[in-house]
């Protein structure tokens, strides 16, 4: 089966998707694939429930998360987002970077648990609206070049997003 | 007289037609065996009406092996040979116990401390694979004997084995190792806690978000699952495998110790008899001091010296107050990953039998600002859930409505240069789970790669667990950097690992199921199959063939059922081509070789494959809308 992960799920290849029916199409998929279906079946049977439902699963996860669905409906476009030879980043977002991750390893000196979450807000709701571009250049101006520039900054804010989490289950 | 059942028309199938299937839980303190009859899940009892059986294991002087109560009242009179607790030691080495100064069971010091461990009885060194085995075998033969499995009802298909949702991979694989040895199909491993979601979502048909808390004799766990229609997805797991209620016993016993010794300045070493002794007076202090201010301990020492004590509830909850606060770390972190805030959770359920404790259920209300559910018996709703899964599986239930997605515990990653860990799968990932990613050589005419699997949350493989060590030997001599080298990490619907690596030029393989460096060999857990078995070369030649044709027919069966509901997916000349080799089969599985039998199943299963493919795709669309899933184009 070479579908791609919205054929799979029977969704319009957009950024702006509806979760509601991403969760419902994968449940059943599920419901139909995973190899608790397939206990007492043949070995062949099982090969091809465990190669669907972690299909399904695979598929499930780079939808669900706008950084990597983000990612993945440039590369059905052609464009590598995080390609080497395309690293190049507006210098105010570099600049702001660079504050994020001095602020997370001032407060992870600090053991300061609080303001490392503070500042997993302020990344979080960065993200939000992150994602509200990526729906007009995706979707409505279909500005690959553009979107592409908006999902490096969305996976750098996920990235940062993950080490913060990381520094305050140290401390936890 | 019984009364004669009837079911509701098209609902119900024959009886014979009811597959056996249980639960196990198979516990630190305390293991049950549940199976589902007539719709209902049911701890089954032993003959003294006990549901609970005590996970003591004692190896009698006339080589028998006595199980449970019996076991348990020995326990301080022969610490040595009668094992508690083993499964705390279930896929660990000797330099992983780190307390073992207070646990009186002689460990046999090995050459390589990093093999699994073995514990020194009267029957023999014992490894805690085969204690938990003797308790499993305990176990089946009490449902046997209360299903009426080989009297005429139908043998038992299998079994769902629970292991703590934080369990690594060389503690399920021992699990499934010890299952194999007592001769039980393992139909599916199975985390306690989403086992108990599953008693408790179905019971009282919730939907929402809910924490499992699971507290039990020798591990932790907290599971945070979404529940909507039938369907448990795990939203993030995490836990301690080595905290349980038997650290608040210890807790009590070394306060004891202290008190000891403030009254005498002559104090030496306890023996084993004694530390066993005052480790249960520790324990029934503790289920005391759960309805009662405070517990009086008394008990006479082999020296003669009476020791006589009073805990107060209030000094209890001093002692423990550091564990207590032990599990509420892993529960930050777990709602930190399911990406929850408090009050998205509908509801908090109790699970094992050490919640009981009044300043853990304190503990959790105070943090999650609600009363925890308590409504079902913590000790049983683990056994009820598997009960329920395993109901599922062998397919008795006729609405396809229970739906586990269960998560890996832990990030799972390999070695690079440097001793730094490259995390390929991150912990949390809906199973199963597959991943790839790409790796070069480092050094100009680089041959060979060693590959090395961990476990882990932390960046430097010293601080993770070292699951695997393999090879991947004949990469073409390239300049550094050039190679590709692909490595494939599977987790599979049990929780268990394999890994591939694949050199992308030339297509040299290498594939291990990863074993744990310190687990059984395939070569340890073939030998005590055979001994258990008995020596009888005959009596194992009988139980292969048999074991072949159970297989052979089963397929057969498997495969007709399936020609006969979607045989118009294919063309006629494959399905005759099917046909075929079914009736090769059949052929064949009247001889008395086990060996072509087998490679007759084998046969068929290859012959089927394109067709299971194409029931797989069709079932699928079927279920989207009826919609074909070619239809749909980019």
């Amino acid at each position: 089966m070479s579908l791609n992960y919205y054929q799979l799920f029977y969704l319009q290849p957009l950024f702006n998707i509806a979760l509601k029916t991403l969760e419902t199409n994968y449940r059943q998929i599920q419901s139909e694939a995973h190899p608790d279906r397939f206990v007492t079946a043949t070995a062949t049977e099982k090969l091809a429930s465990m190669q669907l439902a972690t299909l399904a699963n695979e598929a499930y996860q780079t939808l669900k998360n706008p950084a990597s669905r983000a990612k993945y409906l440039l590369e059905l476009h052609g464009i590598n987002a995080i390609n080497e030879s395309n690293t190049s980043m507006p210098t105010d977002f570099l600049m702001q970077q660079m504050q994020w991750r001095e602020t997370l390893e001032d407060a992870s000196m600090a053991h300061d648990i609080s303001t490392l979450e503070a500042l997993l807000s302020e990344m979080q709701a960065e993200a939000k609206s992150l994602q509200a571009d990526l729906s007009l250049w995706f979707d409505e101006r279909k500005d690959y070049a553009n979107a592409c520039e908006t999902t490096r900054k969305l996976i750098f804010i996920d990235k940062v997003c993950a080490d913060i989490q990381q520094a305050i289950d140290l401390l936890d | 007289m019984a009364l004669l059942q009837i079911s509701e028309p098209g609902q119900s199938a024959a009886p014979h037609q009811h597959k056996l299937a249980i639960g196990i839980d198979l516990g630190t303190t305390n293991s049950l065996v549940a199976t589902v009859i007539s719709g209902m899940a049911t701890v089954l009892q032993d003959e003294h009406g006990h549901a609970l059986l005590p996970s003591v294991v004692r190896y009698m002087p006339d080589g028998s092996v006595v199980v449970g109560h019996e076991a348990q009242a020995q326990q301080s009179h022969d610490p040595a040979n009668t094992i508690a607790s083993a499964k705390r030691f279930m896929g660990r080495s000797l330099k992983d116990i780190v307390d073992r100064a207070h646990i009186p069971y002689s460990f046999v010091d090995s050459a390589d401390s990093s093999k699994l461990l073995q514990l020194q009885t009267r029957a023999g060194l014992k490894t805690p694979v085969e204690i938990s085995a003797d308790i499993l075998k305990n176990l089946k033969a009490r449902a046997e004997k209360s299903l009426g499995a080989d009297g005429g009802r139908g043998e038992l298909l299998g079994a769902v084995i629970t292991v703590p949702a934080y369990f690594d991979d060389a503690q399920r694989q021992a699990t499934k190792d010890a299952a194999r040895l007592a001769g039980l199909n393992v139909l599916r491993l199975l985390n306690e806690p989403t086992a108990a979601a599953v008693a408790y979502g179905l019971d009282h048909a919730v939907e929402g978000t809910f924490v499992i808390y699971d507290l039990g004799g020798g591990t932790f766990d907290v599971s945070i699952l979404k529940l909507t229609k039938g369907v448990f997805e795990v939203l993030a797991t995490n836990g301690d495998s080595a905290l349980g209620g038997d650290d608040f016993d210890h807790r009590i016993y070394c306060w004891i110790l202290d008190k000891i010794r403030d009254g005498s300045n002559t104090f030496s070493p306890l023996g084993e008899q004694d530390t066993r002794l005052l480790l249960t007076k520790a324990r029934q202090a503790k289920e005391w001091l759960t309805d009662n201010h405070e517990a009086q301990i008394v008990c006479r020492l082999s020296n003669g010296s009476l020791i006589d004590v009073t805990l107060s509830a209030q000094q209890f909850v001093e002692l423990t107050q550091q564990l207590v606060l032990k599990t509420l770390t892993p529960t930050r972190k777990a709602m930190r990953d399911a990406n929850l805030t408090l009050d998205e959770i509908k509801g908090v359920v109790l699970v094992g039998g050490a919640t009981r404790m009044p300043q853990v259920k304190q503990a959790i209300e105070d943090y999650f600002k609600q009363t925890p559910l308590t409504n079902l018996d913590p000790d049983k709703v683990v056994a009820l859930g598997a009960a329920i899964q395993a109901n599922a599986l062998v397919g008795n239930r006729s609405d396809n409505d229970l739906l586990l997605l269960d998560v890996t515990p832990l990030s799972l990653g390999l070695e690079t240069m440097g001793g730094l860990v490259e995390r390929i799968i991150p912990r949390n990932s809906t199973l199963p789970v597959a991943r790839a990613q790409d790796f070069t050589t480092y050094k100009d005419g680089q041959t060979a790669m060693s590959i090395q699997v961990v476990q882990g949350e932390r960046e430097l493989v010293a601080d993770c667990r070292s699951l695997a060590r393999f090879e991947l030997r004949g990469i073409p001599a390239m300049v550094a950097g050039a190679a590709r080298i692909r490595v494939t990490f599977q987790v599979d619907a049990d929780g268990l690992l394999s890994v591939s690596a694949r050199e992308q030029a030339t297509g040299i393989e290498a594939h291990v199921v990863v074993k744990p460096s310190y687990g059984l060999t395939e070569d340890e857990i073939t030998h005590m199959l055979k001994s258990s078995f008995g020596s009888a070369e005959v009596d194992k030649k009988a139980r292969m063939l048999a074991e072949a044709r159970v297989n052979a027919g089963a397929i057969i069966s498997a495969v007709t059922i399936a020609l006969s509901h979607d045989g118009n997916l294919i063309t006629s000349e494959e399905k005759q081509a099917i046909e075929v080799e079914i009736e090769i089969l059949q052929a064949i599985s009247q001889t008395d070789d086990a060996v072509v039998i087998n490679q007759g199943v084998d046969k068929l299963n290859h012959a089927t494959e394109a067709f299971a493919a194409v029931r797989m795709n069709a079932s699928v669309s079927l279920a989207l809308n009826g919609k074909n899933l070619d239809e749909i184009k980019l």
